[in-house]
């Protein structure tokens, strides 16, 4: 386990929790960071944005890889000059692309998102795309130059899991890149069903930022996504692999 | 108990006087208010007929503590039962339509409440809307700031940390041009992040211009979405036209702006019918621009000055909280903003529930944010307010009260891009 790292962008983690810094407050930022033992943290640049006062920078502990995203960005142009503005921010070199033409179910716009990515990817950013889940689209992805890929389990702020739970899968098959299930996941249990089909890292925030205890709630997603990922690696038992198999092996007959 | 509106100055000449009551008392004396005047843009759009109909056909006697139960246990909130949960029906259940709309607010929106502040440039107006203490019958003091005054004005403002402001005018093209609110937004983008705009209603070449200009969210209030009961609110001047009115946040939106606002004033007509009118306007739309950013305002009707008497009738505090958590249900990705029109009491309950955005360090008039938030006596000259506000408090008050109820309140959101 001690050397099973996320790598992104050639850049190693231990964490497999990306963690959302919007919708709550960002004085909880560093308990949720310290109890979610998370090293990436996204930061909307709209929120960044801000004068001194706010500065949702200043809450960030050391060490913490930023990830900033480009939430607000109607198109590619759009999310190229958030992307730009972030790295102007001093926000560092990693970029989430959100585009987003639906303000009522706030789902990405594929296409466009491909072309940000292929643009943000040669102005040398490590591009993690928020993607809805379509294996054609993460192909281009890949070779647009993207470092992962974020297939959405469900609606934003949902909290309904993992609703396109088959293509992610198939993206998790067929997608060398690290596969990270970013939005919809509202329990930890979800979290962990992810990672134990192969999910790279989990990103959440809204089912954080809604929680009774939000310290607490981290730690319950940290160990839900250790869990998961160590019963992946582990190989789970064959009553829970997809597709069951006799006890006795079917080609037991075979001579030679 | 209807609102006696019509109150006589004493400074208007014989001949004023006469028009004023000509125009009152003599429906035919006024213009069509469905008529559009010259330069005013038509543009083709369904969306009006749509709400229309829906609205004219809403019978919400109708409506029984089961359509409510049951609009309350469906997953996603159809026109139908929103009618339900704006109906008189619906009371009974405002506590189990506050737990639900609470939820769908902190799904979108988490714990994060939005900090605005609205700047009046101008109270001049050419509209006689029989409410409001900026018609251009009431004798008040009367006011355009210069591009120096509201860079003062701004400064003050911008010091006291607020991000995002609403550039106010009276609906006055003569007085407040396009291009005079143009610069205005100029000097905003200077010292804020968000720059939204409340002015008359303009073509959608106009809003283009002010949204180049630094002008990203425009507001307009529709007041009543019932014609008739429009026609006898507001009786003189371009204000009068009340399709130009319906069709602005439209035209907003081709002009390029990022989102648009929307509202009824509750109290002047039937709220139960304004309110579903309001929530289907922006549904209607949105379904048509679905990029674009929407969001309710809830104003009530006030007291304004030379009628202290003005009240917003059947709408009480809990009706009030029934129209936001309807919208909240049927809408849950809409922004709701409530302003200092309402109480803090009401505000620090409401924030809870469903809305998202409140204003704060308001002033409704023109040219007083010195004198207002630093308490030194001004020596230049002030216009008057456009209605009474309820809720005083600074932004450092209602920042701090925010924090207190356990929410995030946040100063901006948001990228011109």
């Amino acid at each position: 386990m001690n050397n099973d790292k996320l790598i992104i962008g050639g850049q190693e983690f231990n964490s497999r929790f990306i963690l959302g810094s919007g919708k709550y407050s960002m004085k909880l930022i560093e308990a949720a960071v310290k109890d979610a033992g998370a090293e990436i943290i996204t930061l909307a640049v709209r929120r960044a944005n801000t004068k001194e006062q706010e500065s949702i920078l200043d809450y960030i502990p050391e060490g913490i890889t930023l990830l900033p995203n480009t939430s607000g960005a109607r198109n590619a142009e759009e999310a190229v000059r958030i992307a730009r503005l972030a790295r102007e921010l001093g926000c560092g070199n990693f970029v989430k692309i959100e585009i987003m033409r639906d303000s009522k179910y706030l789902l990405p716009d594929n296409a466009e998102t491909i072309k940000a990515t292929e643009i943000l990817a040669k102005e040398g950013f490590v591009v993690m795309p928020y993607m809805y889940p379509d294996l054609n689209v993460a192909r281009d992805l890949v070779n647009a130059g993207a470092a992962s890929v974020m297939p959405l389990a469900s609606p934003i702020g949902s909290n309904k899991g993992l609703a396109t739970k088959e293509f992610i899968q198939i993206l998790i098959d067929e997608i060398d890149l690290p596969i990270i299930v970013d939005a919809g996941i509202g329990r930890p249990s979800q979290a962990c069903e992810a990672m134990e089909m192969g999910a790279a890292a989990i990103m959440a925030n809204t089912a954080l930022a809604t929680a009774g205890d939000l310290p607490m709630m981290a730690s319950a997603f940290k160990n839900a996504i250790e869990a998961g990922r160590k019963a992946y690696l582990a190989g789970l038992g064959r009553v829970l692999t997809r597709g069951a198999s006799a006890s006795d092996p079917l080609t037991g007959f075979l001579r030679d | 108990m209807e609102n006696q509106f019509f109150v006589d100055s004493e400074h208007l000449t014989p001949a004023a006087l006469a028009k004023k009551h000509r125009i009152e008392n003599d429906p035919a004396s006024r213009k069509n208010h469905m008529e559009y005047l010259s330069g005013m843009e038509i543009i083709e759009s369904d969306v009006c007929s749509q709400v229309m109909a829906q609205m004219n056909s809403y019978d919400y006697s109708k409506y029984t503590a089961r359509d409510v139960r049951a609009a309350l246990e469906h997953t996603v909130c159809s026109i139908e039962d929103l009618k339900a949960l704006l109906s008189p029906a619906a009371e009974p259940f405002l506590e189990q339509m506050a737990e639900r709309a609470r939820l769908e607010t902190s799904k979108h929106f988490g714990n994060t409440v939005y900090l605005f502040t609205p700047l009046y440039i101008a109270n001049y107006c050419e509209n006689y809307c029989v409410y409001c203490g900026f018609n251009c019958y009431n004798h008040i003091k009367r006011m355009k700031l210069s591009m120096e005054q509201i860079e003062k004005e701004m400064k003050v403002i911008a010091d006291s940390g607020m991000e995002e402001i609403l550039i106010l005018t009276g609906e006055s093209r003569l007085q407040s041009n396009v291009e005079y609110i143009g610069e205005a937004c100029k000097l905003a983008r200077k010292y804020f992040r968000m720059v939204g705009l409340e002015i008359y209603p303009v073509n959608t070449d106009e809003y283009k211009y002010l949204h180049e200009c630094g002008a990203d969210y425009v507001t307009v209030f529709q007041e009543t979405y019932d014609t008739d009961k429009y026609e006898q609110l507001h009786l003189l001047g371009h204000k009068r036209v009340w399709p130009y009115r319906f069709d602005a946040q439209e035209r907003a939106l081709r002009g390029g702006m990022r989102g648009v606002a929307f509202s009824a004033l509750l109290g002047l007509s039937d709220f139960r019918k304004d309110a579903l009118a309001s929530a289907l306007h922006v549904y209607y739309l949105q379904r048509k621009y679905p990029h674009a950013e929407m969001s309710l305002s809830c104003p009530r009707l006030r007291p304004i000055i030379n009628n202290d008497k003005i009240n917003p009738l059947d709408v009480h505090e809990k009706q009030l909280c029934q129209i936001l958590c309807a919208y909240r249900i049927f809408l849950p990705f809409v922004g709701i903003t409530v302003s200092s029109r309402e109480s803090a009491e009401f505000r620090n309950g409401i924030v809870k529930i469903a809305a998202t955005k409140v204003s704060a360090g308001v002033s409704t008039g023109i040219g007083d944010h010195e004198s207002k938030y630093t308490g030194k006596e001004s020596d230049s000259i002030q216009g008057d307010e456009q209605f009474e506000i309820d809720d005083n408090r600074s932004l450092d008050k209602m920042y701090k009260d925010i924090e207190g109820e356990g929410l995030q309140p946040v100063l901006n959101d948001y990228l011109y891009v």
